[in-house]
């Protein structure tokens, strides 16, 4: 195969021009040829395959050239009408039928979400260019609606891709039934146009609205017979519990809770003069469909939620990810436009490296979650960091005023139909008729752009508030900062269009990436227009802000939409849901420690017959050597090595990464939390950590939210960070955002039988949240739900199992003194902390043995808190030279790693009690590994008392041995044990950067 | 997709519209748009620094822009009574490691200032007021021509109000004795535009810069080894330094023998990735991108243009290295100071020594 990178211009220049641009800006005088008007390839190639974009796609390629061709000209190029289009062709040797080739094409080499291909016999090369142009398509339709029928409401909801069920299709009939005198007084008509059902669409969409975590709840628990109701999942468990943890802060003197749930990101104070802003949140419908656009987007986007915080124009300071996917090499049948796992993953990879390194902000860790129910909507969970000043020219930052007569400035990128519907969309499940203009491809330097303006120009006191735009675009930016107002019109004729034939509605709604609204006082305009122009970035003045109650949306004078506010946001009728919780029928396996020789063995009684073909001994048993148990868990899909994913993510762009995701002499020591310093003039920085348990909720939704919750508390308190609100007035902010992702949850006899338990469990992990912040004392700032994570095809579905992702930052006083988790020198005494339970259920070790188990891992509050608070004070006193806490693979699993950073051993001696596999393998909550200098011994074991089990010790000769009464249980090289995870599966599919051959 | 825009007809080209009016002045003739200086190097406080802090708010910063990075760190710094070395940081379009760039001049003593590449190219700032210019890494432009292209491009073609491109007023600055540095991206602007090497003198690209053999991006940190006969003032009594790259662009190609040969023997393959034992290796991944002659680094024959894909400027403090915790272990006393400043002190300090050697002389160019 050969490629060839083809360029189209559509731009007036004298052939002799053209040649001279080419072989000076677009070719590599090194390494390219140059051809004019001529498809050029090798005399042996036979077909092509041409990948062109459709239109209005982001074509970053095509406008960079079209810079180029305007600096080359040294002419002043109209920047924003795309005259140069970029596109790639490739020759191919053999001959191939054009089904193969189209197949090729849309396999490899492009999406056929976002691409054009031509394909065909190399004789007969068919080009393709999108059409360029301006203006808009101005018809407005009225949809009829007083009178309709259930039946026709339901029709019309569906049809229209509006994502409303019946109750509140009726609402909205109902709304302009009473209305209809009142709209023709106006001069409207009685019926709703099509722009109007758009924007109530929009926001009453799951995505915007959260109408299941507002919903009513009536749960009953089948096994008990207890029943309760539950008035709002998200004013209960989430917005009270943290109004409760800020009565308890303020009450000791802790006042750094500034801003919760009510803007874009959640924001805590660092010190007098800056503030941390943090938002997590998901992209997962459109990363199923296009993986690369949709994690682009949701990176991007996520970025954007801080950015545009209070006023605006935070520094943004790293993102992090958290990804969840079926398992990469299933070879299964895949469904009608199911993209295989691998597939996503990589495209998804390629999203996350191109969004986050081309913006200048670093990933500084992650997590990949493997389980084959992320085989239809892959999870794909996005978080960014940010810092601001507390005033911004004077004003409060945080705050976000508006009055009327302010201009809405709309600044960024251009409006296509890109992402029409995403917020309706991504509040379905997915099929296979899942429309294609729902995804959107971001581009990372249109956002730079406007990230450099948006700072300088809040700096500079031009603007007075602005938001994103998301989900929903203007419809939902508007929508909710009128509301500060009171009101709004909108001049959609003055919106810059990527190409014609846009409807209003279409730019209402569209979801075009790059975007940001923002309120500007009429005397900032000059400025701030005379700003943009020197930044390159394109603002256009689309109305203005008003207070009398409405919404009015228009277009070259005429209204096209005139909405109520208060219907708007307040009109959607509350929903009503059924839970009912039974626990599930699970039984433990059996599991023996037996001695061949000196060997010992694992042998595990399945209880799942559908692995009897794994049953090597007489008595179905399933039996490996201990040592073996170890290798394969390393290897293993949830615990082997991300390097060459990691490696592809820039985690250290800013220079102020203390703690990356690998760490050690070898690159290659696996990291609790990362750790990031907010500038270079002081040492305070925060903490990062995420956790994530899906596994354990197949056993108790409870338990899994719980656990995961303190997976990500133990992991800030691994590299030295401490509890808030242990002292008066300390100061240690923590903020923490919550990202439930579960399977369409509300009962339906036909579609969704098993809905009332789905909805149970979901109401289980947020008791377990409040229950979790109460005990800790860790406030959420900010979180997002995502409801339908479910793909339908040809008559199967594929669901999530509940999950809940708990993204959490804490402060760190001085960096210098975090600890990584890697072991740091010989002699070195190794401790476990905390205590040791027989809770294998879900674990790692069953999993390898296709068990589940029943005894699920529970989280002990009062004395996880007390061992946290205990480490905090030892790590004040330096005590603590590594520490890495403990979780998927227990024990076992942590010593291993903590060898990995040096090529270290360690001579450990188990404890009698508890059977060696569960003291090697349980997942029990709240324990660490650590090790302590041989002078801080006795100090140390005073300071923990029973809390402290001391293991053993590290050693020079690279050698895992563990033991128990003498016995040896576990002989490896460190080095072999690295070998395994490091050579696991995730590192075999993404593959290492080795040099490849030169093309 | 079937659905096509309905559209007006394809055969003519759309007019070219001016979007950009020119500068835009007030009545005066005065520009409107204040110098863009970067807000600070990311720190939001205004808190000044226990310690060296309240010494070094001396009478010229006090002058200075209040939208300058903060000066201080708990960090060693370079005494501040000589005359301050100042330097040009560009930004912009997808640039976005200025901001440790700026704070490396700032440990080492010197004075930087972020400006808008607009600011420069449209004749608001002048470079000639520094005596460093510095491209810093990022995606300019997305690199979507190829890293760093349409940025050199941009230097070689775009013309001020006077008719003279940024490429003349840079060979005029290192005429005049002065140094420009570009890291990664900006390294890679360096070589698209022909400053690096410049063998033949005339700055038309004779190497170049291309995806790494892995063909794939990547964070891994390296060892470089120093070319002993190089005569870049930048590496100045340095022997070896670790260094984190982060590109996906970065492996050298020089294609023909003389132009290899001639870069060895006058020594301006300043950089070597070595194997842990110190000798210059093509093995992956001690050479993480498969450069010819094991390249990670070029000066031009003058040694005044330095450019590097590694970033010195992500290692100014020890505790950015990956091995931090364990090498503190070792030994508690370690400095908390970072290989990579060393390279910013270098240069730092050879300004100063012109300036006190030739004061005048050098300054008269520049104004």
């Amino acid at each position: 195969m050969q490629s060839t990178a083809l360029y189209t211009v559509r731009y007036p220049v004298t052939g002799e021009q053209l040649r001279d641009f080419a072989t000076h800006c677009l070719q590599d005088p090194v390494l390219h040829d140059v051809a004019l008007d001529e498809f050029r390839h090798g005399a042996d190639y036979k077909s092509y395959i041409l990948v062109a974009k459709l239109p209005g796609v982001t074509d970053d390629e095509g406008i960079s050239a079209q810079n180029a061709l305007g600096d080359f000209l040294n002419q002043p190029l109209d920047t924003h009408t795309q005259h140069i289009f970029s596109k790639r062709l490739y020759f191919l040797e053999h001959e191939l039928p054009e089904s193969s080739l189209r197949q090729l094409a849309e396999e490899l080499l492009g999406n056929k979400m976002i691409n054009r291909f031509e394909v065909g016999p190399i004789a007969q090369i068919r080009d393709y260019t999108p059409r360029p142009g301006g203006g808009a398509e101005s018809i407005t339709d009225t949809v009829r609606l007083v009178g309709l029928s259930d039946e026709e409401l339901v029709k019309l909801s569906k049809d229209n891709l509006y994502a409303l069920n019946l109750e509140e299709m009726r609402a909205v009939r109902d709304h302009y039934t009473s209305m209809a005198e009142e709209r023709r007084a106006a001069g409207l008509p009685p019926d709703p146009t099509d722009c109007e059902l758009e924007i109530i669409a929009q926001t009453w969409s799951e995505h915007c609205k959260h109408k299941e975590f507002s919903a009513v709840i009536k749960y009953r628990d089948a096994d008990t017979g207890e029943e309760f109701e539950v008035d709002s999942l998200f004013k209960t468990y989430i917005k009270n519990a943290t109004a409760e943890v800020d009565r308890q802060l303020r009450a000791n003197g802790n006042d750094w809770l500034i801003k919760v749930f009510s803007d874009n990101a959640g924001a805590v104070r660092i010190n007098p003069e800056s503030l941390f802003v943090w938002k997590v949140e998901t992209h997962n419908s459109p990363s199923a469909i296009d993986p690369y656009g949709g994690a682009i987007t949701g990176i991007l986007g996520n970025n954007r939620d801080p950015l545009a915080t209070g006023i605006g124009g935070a520094k943004l300071l790293f993102n992090t990810n958290v990804l969840c996917f079926g398992n990469p090499e299933f070879n299964g049948t895949l469904l009608s436009n199911q993209l295989h796992p691998r597939r996503i993953f990589e495209g998804v990879r390629k999203g996350i490296e191109d969004g986050g390194n081309k913006s200048g902000v670093p990933t500084v860790n992650g997590a990949i979650v493997f389980d084959d129910r992320y085989a239809g909507k892959p999870l794909v969970y996005c978080g960014t960091g940010a810092v601001m000043p507390m005033q911004l020219a004077g004003l409060d930052s945080w705050e976000k005023n508006i009055d009327a007569q302010d201009r809405i400035i709309m600044a960024g990128g251009r409006v296509g139909k890109d992402g029409i519907h995403g917020a309706t969309f991504s509040s379905i499940e997915l099929d296979e008729t899942s429309p294609a203009t729902a995804v959107q491809i971001g581009s990372p330097i249109t956002q730079k752009l406007a990230m450099d303006f948006l700072i300088l120009a809040t700096r500079r006191g031009l603007i007075k508030c602005s938001t994103d735009n998301g989900a929903g675009g203007l419809s939902s930016s508007i929508g909710e900062l009128a509301t500060i107002s009171g009101g709004a019109v909108v001049e959609l004729e003055k919106v810059p269009l990527k190409y014609p034939g846009l409807r209003p509605w279409e730019i209402f709604v569209s979801e075009s990436q790059e975007r940001f609204s923002l309120a500007v006082e009429p005397s900032k305009m000059t400025e701030l227009m005379a700003l943009g122009q020197e930044m390159e970035v394109e603002l256009t003045d689309i109305g203005y802000f008003t207070s009398d109650g409405s919404l009015d949306v228009r277009f070259d004078g005429e209204s096209v939409a005139r909405l109520d506010m208060e219907f708007l946001h307040n009109g959607v009728p509350r929903k009503v849901l059924e839970a009912e919780w039974q626990k599930p029928a699970a039984q433990e396996p059996k599991v023996e420690l037996r001695w061949e020789g000196r060997d010992a063995i694992f042998c595990v009684s399945p209880l799942n017959d559908s692995l009897k073909h794994y049953q090597q001994t007489e008595d179905a048993k399933y039996c490996v050597s201990t040592t073996d148990v170890l290798s394969r868990l390393l290897g293993s899909l949830n615990i082997c090595s991300r390097e060459s994913v990691i490696r592809q993510y820039d985690h250290e762009v800013k220079g102020r990464t203390i703690i990356k995701p690998l760490m050690g002499a070898t690159g290659q020591a696996p990291q609790d939390a990362a750790v990031v310093r907010f500038n270079f003039e002081s040492w305070e920085g925060v903490a990062v950590s995420n956790g994530i348990l899906p596994r354990f909720g197949d056993l108790d939704a409870y338990d899994m939210s719980a656990g995961a919750f303190d997976e990500a508390v133990r992991q800030i308190v691994a590299v030295g960070g401490k509890l808030p609100n242990l002292s008066y007035g300390d100061g240690n902010f923590w903020s923490v955002n919550d990202n439930f992702c579960v399977p369409d949850s509300v009962y339906d006899p036909a579609t969704n039988p098993d809905g009332k338990l789905k909805l149970a469990k979901l109401v289980r992990m947020c008791q377990a949240l409040r229950d979790a912040t109460a005990a800790y004392c860790i406030p959420l700032t900010s979180g997002k739900d995502s409801m339908k994570n479910d793909f339908k095809a040809d008559g199967v579905k594929i669901s999530v199992p509940p999950t809940v992702l708990y993204s959490m930052t804490a402060k760190i006083e001085d960096v210098r003194r975090t600890i990584t988790s890697d072991f740091k020198q010989a002699d070195d005494v190794v401790y476990l902390l905390g205590e040791t339970y027989d809770e294998l259920g879900g674990s790692e070790f069953y999993q390898l043995f296709g068990e589940l188990g029943a005894n699920v891992p529970k989280v002990r509050f009062e004395e996880a808190k007390a061992l946290y608070t205990l480490m905090g004070q030892a790590n004040d006193q330096g005590l603590i030279q590594s520490c890495h806490d403990l979780s998927d693979g227990g024990l076992a699993v942590a010593l291993a790693e903590a060898t990995f950073g040096h090529g270290f051993g360690a001579e450990v001696e188990l404890p009698e009690g508890l059977p060696v596999h569960v003291q090697l393998f349980s997942e029990s909550h709240s324990r660490f590994v650590a090790t302590v200098a041989p002078e801080d011994v006795v100090a140390f074991e005073q300071h923990f008392g029973t809390r402290a089990t001391r293991l053993g010790w590290v050693t020079q000769n690279g050698q895992l041995h563990v033991r128990q009464s003498g016995k040896t249980i576990i002989s490896a090289s460190t080095a072999a044990l690295r070998y395994e995870w490091t050579n696991g599966p995730v590192n075999r599919i993404i593959g290492f950067g080795q040099h490849e051959t030169v093309q | 997709m079937d659905e096509q825009p309905k559209l007006p007809d394809l055969n003519t080209p759309p007019r070219p519209q001016l979007d950009h009016g020119g500068p835009i002045t007030d009545a005066n003739g005065n520009l409107i748009v204040l110098g863009f200086k970067s807000v600070d190097a990311g720190h939001e406080t205004t808190e000044p620094l226990k310690g060296h802090a309240a010494e070094q708010t001396g009478a010229e910063h006090a002058e200075a822009d209040e939208e300058q990075p903060q000066e201080g760190s708990s960090q060693q710094l370079a005494t501040t009574n000589q005359s301050s070395v100042k330097a040009l940081i560009l930004t912009g379009f997808g640039i976005n490691c200025e901001e440790e760039f700026a704070a490396a001049y700032q440990l080492a003593g010197a004075e930087p200032t972020i400006v808008h590449l607009n600011q420069v190219l449209h004749g608001h700032v002048s470079i000639h007021d520094y005596d460093i210019l510095n491209f810093p890494g990022g995606f300019s432009f997305g690199d979507d021509l190829g890293s760093g292209v349409v940025l050199a491009n941009k230097l070689r073609y775009r013309k001020n109000a006077a008719g003279r491109t940024l490429l003349d007023e840079i060979k005029q600055f290192v005429a005049n004795g002065k140094f420009v540095m570009g890291i990664c991206n900006g390294f890679q602007v360096l070589v698209k535009l022909g400053l690096l090497p410049n063998l033949s003198g005339d700055v038309t690209p004779e190497v170049t810069l291309t995806h790494n053999a892995s063909g794939r991006y990547e964070d891994r940190w390296v060892r470089l080894k120093v070319n002993p006969k190089s005569n870049s003032p930048f590496l100045k009594g340095i022997d070896t330094l670790e260094v984190p790259v982060r590109h996906g662009e970065g492996r050298l190609i020089i294609k023909g023998e003389e132009t290899l040969a001639e870069i060895e023997t006058r020594a301006l393959n300043c950089l070597a990735y070595t194997d842990f034992d110190g000798s210059p290796t093509d093995v992956y991944p001690h050479n993480p991108n498969g450069a010819d002659l094991n390249c990670a680094g070029l000066t031009d024959t003058t040694g005044q243009v330095f450019g590097l894909m590694p970033h010195p400027e992500a290692f100014l403090s020890l505790y950015n290295h990956p091995d931090w915790a364990r090498r503190k272990r070792l030994n508690p006393g370690l400095s908390e100071e970072g290989d990579g400043l060393r390279l910013f002190r270098n240069i730092v300090e050879r300004v100063q020594g012109q300036a006190a050697a030739v004061p005048q002389e050098a300054r008269q160019f520049s104004s």
